[in-house]
C-alpha cells in the first residue's frame, strides 16, 4: 500500500495520520504539499488530513479545495484510487466534488472535543473490513463544522446505495439523541462515493491507534487498507 | 468598477449562527425581529472592465469558490445595480 498525505497551510494532522498508516499498513507515507501537480508514481491511497487549512477563511475546506494538487486527487479517485478523508480532509473533500454535500457549523455552535462512538454500516470496502457489521467503534471527534448536510434526494441516494459509513452513535450502538454531537442529517458521521473508494468522515480514527491514548479501534482502518 | 456580491444560506437550510443571534438580540430586549439569516458580503474591485465582462468574471467566481451552490446563493450587483 503506497499511500501520500497531502499537506495545506494550516492543517495539522499529517503527522499523526502518518504515524496511523506506517503503524497501520507497514509503510510510511510519502508527504505531498499542495502546490504539486503529481501524486508520487504509483499511489494507492491520498490521505486529505485534518487540521485548518488556510485558517477555515471563506468556508472550511474551500480553498484548499482549489489546490493544484487536487486536480490530480480527481484523477486519482476517477481512477478507482483510494482516498480517505478525515475532518477538514472530508469538509475539502466535498468541497471539490469528490463526495456530496457539506459539512455546516454543528447544530450548538460549539467546537467539539470528545470520544465518540460510530456505527459501522457496511464492513466490505477496503476501509472497514476490519470491523463487524454493526459494531460501535470509538474514534474521537474535534471539530467546529462537522454538521452533515445535504438535500433529501441526495440523502436518499446515499441511504439507497449504501452510501453511508458510520453513524454517530453511543457507546451501545444506539444512534439518535445525544449520540449526535452535531446535528448531522440522519446521524452521518462518514460517507463513501459512488464506487467506495473515496471515504470521507468527521472522525478522527488516527487518534485511536495505542491503548495508552484510549484504544485501537482506529488501527484497524489502517489495517484494513493493506489486507 | 466596483462589484457587491452576497452570498446568502438557501431557503430551509438550517443557520445555527443566526438562530444565536436572534436568541442574542431578544435576550438585548430587541424586538420585533422575526427571524435573522446571517450571510457573507464580497466587496470586488474590477478595474477597468465593462459591465458585461464583469458579470462573467464575477459569475464565474461565485459558482467555483465564493459560493458553495449546494446550500448558499449569490446575487451580483455592479456599481448599485442589481443583477
Amino acid at each position: 500500500m503506497i499511500s501520500a498525505v497531502v499537506t495545506f497551510p494550516g492543517i495539522n494532522r499529517e503527522t499523526d495520520v502518518a504515524r496511523a498508516l506506517t503503524k497501520g499498513t507497514g509503510r510510511r507515507p510519502t508527504m505531498v504539499w499542495h502546490a504539486e501537480t503529481a501524486l508520487p508514481q504509483g499511489t494507492d491511497l491520498v490521505v486529505l488530513p485534518g487540521g485548518f487549512s488556510y485558517g477555515d477563511y471563506l468556508r472550511c475546506g474551500a480553498i484548499a479545495a482549489r489546490a493544484p494538487i487536487m486536480d490530480a486527487v480527481r484523477a486519482h479517485a476517477a481512477r478507482g484510487g483510494l482516498v480517505l478523508a478525515i475532518c477538514n480532509g472530508f469538509q475539502i473533500a466535498c468541497e471539490a466534488g469528490l463526495l456530496p454535500g457539506v459539512l455546516v457549523r454543528n447544530q450548538n455552535l460549539r467546537f467539539l472535543c470528545h470520544f465518540q462512538h460510530v456505527q459501522v454500516e457496511r464492513t466490505d470496502t477496503a476501509f472497514t473490513r476490519r470491523f463487524a457489521a454493526g459494531e460501535a467503534v470509538k474514534f474521537c471527534v474535534a471539530h467546529g463544522e462537522g454538521n452533515y448536510t445535504a438535500d433529501t434526494d441526495t440523502l436518499e441516494r446515499l441511504e439507497g446505495d449504501g452510501r453511508v459509513a458510520f453513524r454517530y452513535c453511543n457507546a451501545a450502538g444506539e444512534t439518535g439523541g445525544q449520540s449526535n454531537p452535531n446535528g448531522s442529517e440522519r446521524n452521518i458521521a462518514g460517507i463513501y462515493s459512488a464506487d467506495l473508494n473515496v471515504l470521507g468522515l468527521m472522525p478522527h480514527p488516527e487518534n485511536l491507534i495505542d491503548p495508552l491514548v484510549g484504544g485501537t479501534d482506529g488501527l484497524r482502518l489502517f489495517e484494513a487498507l493493506a489486507a | 468598477m466596483q462589484a457587491r456580491v452576497t452570498v446568502t444560506l438557501k431557503a430551509g437550510v438550517l443557520d445555527p449562527q443566526g438562530k444565536a443571534i436572534e436568541g442574542a438580540l431578544r435576550s438585548l430586549g430587541i424586538d420585533g425581529i422575526g427571524a435573522i439569516r446571517q450571510g457573507k458580503l464580497f466587496d470586488v474591485d474590477l478595474g477597468a472592465a465593462d459591465p458585461a465582462k464583469a458579470q462573467t468574471v464575477l459569475t464565474q467566481a461565485c459558482e467555483q469558490l465564493l459560493a458553495n451552490t449546494v446550500i448558499e446563493d449569490y446575487r451580483i450587483e455592479l456599481d448599485g445595480t442589481h443583477s
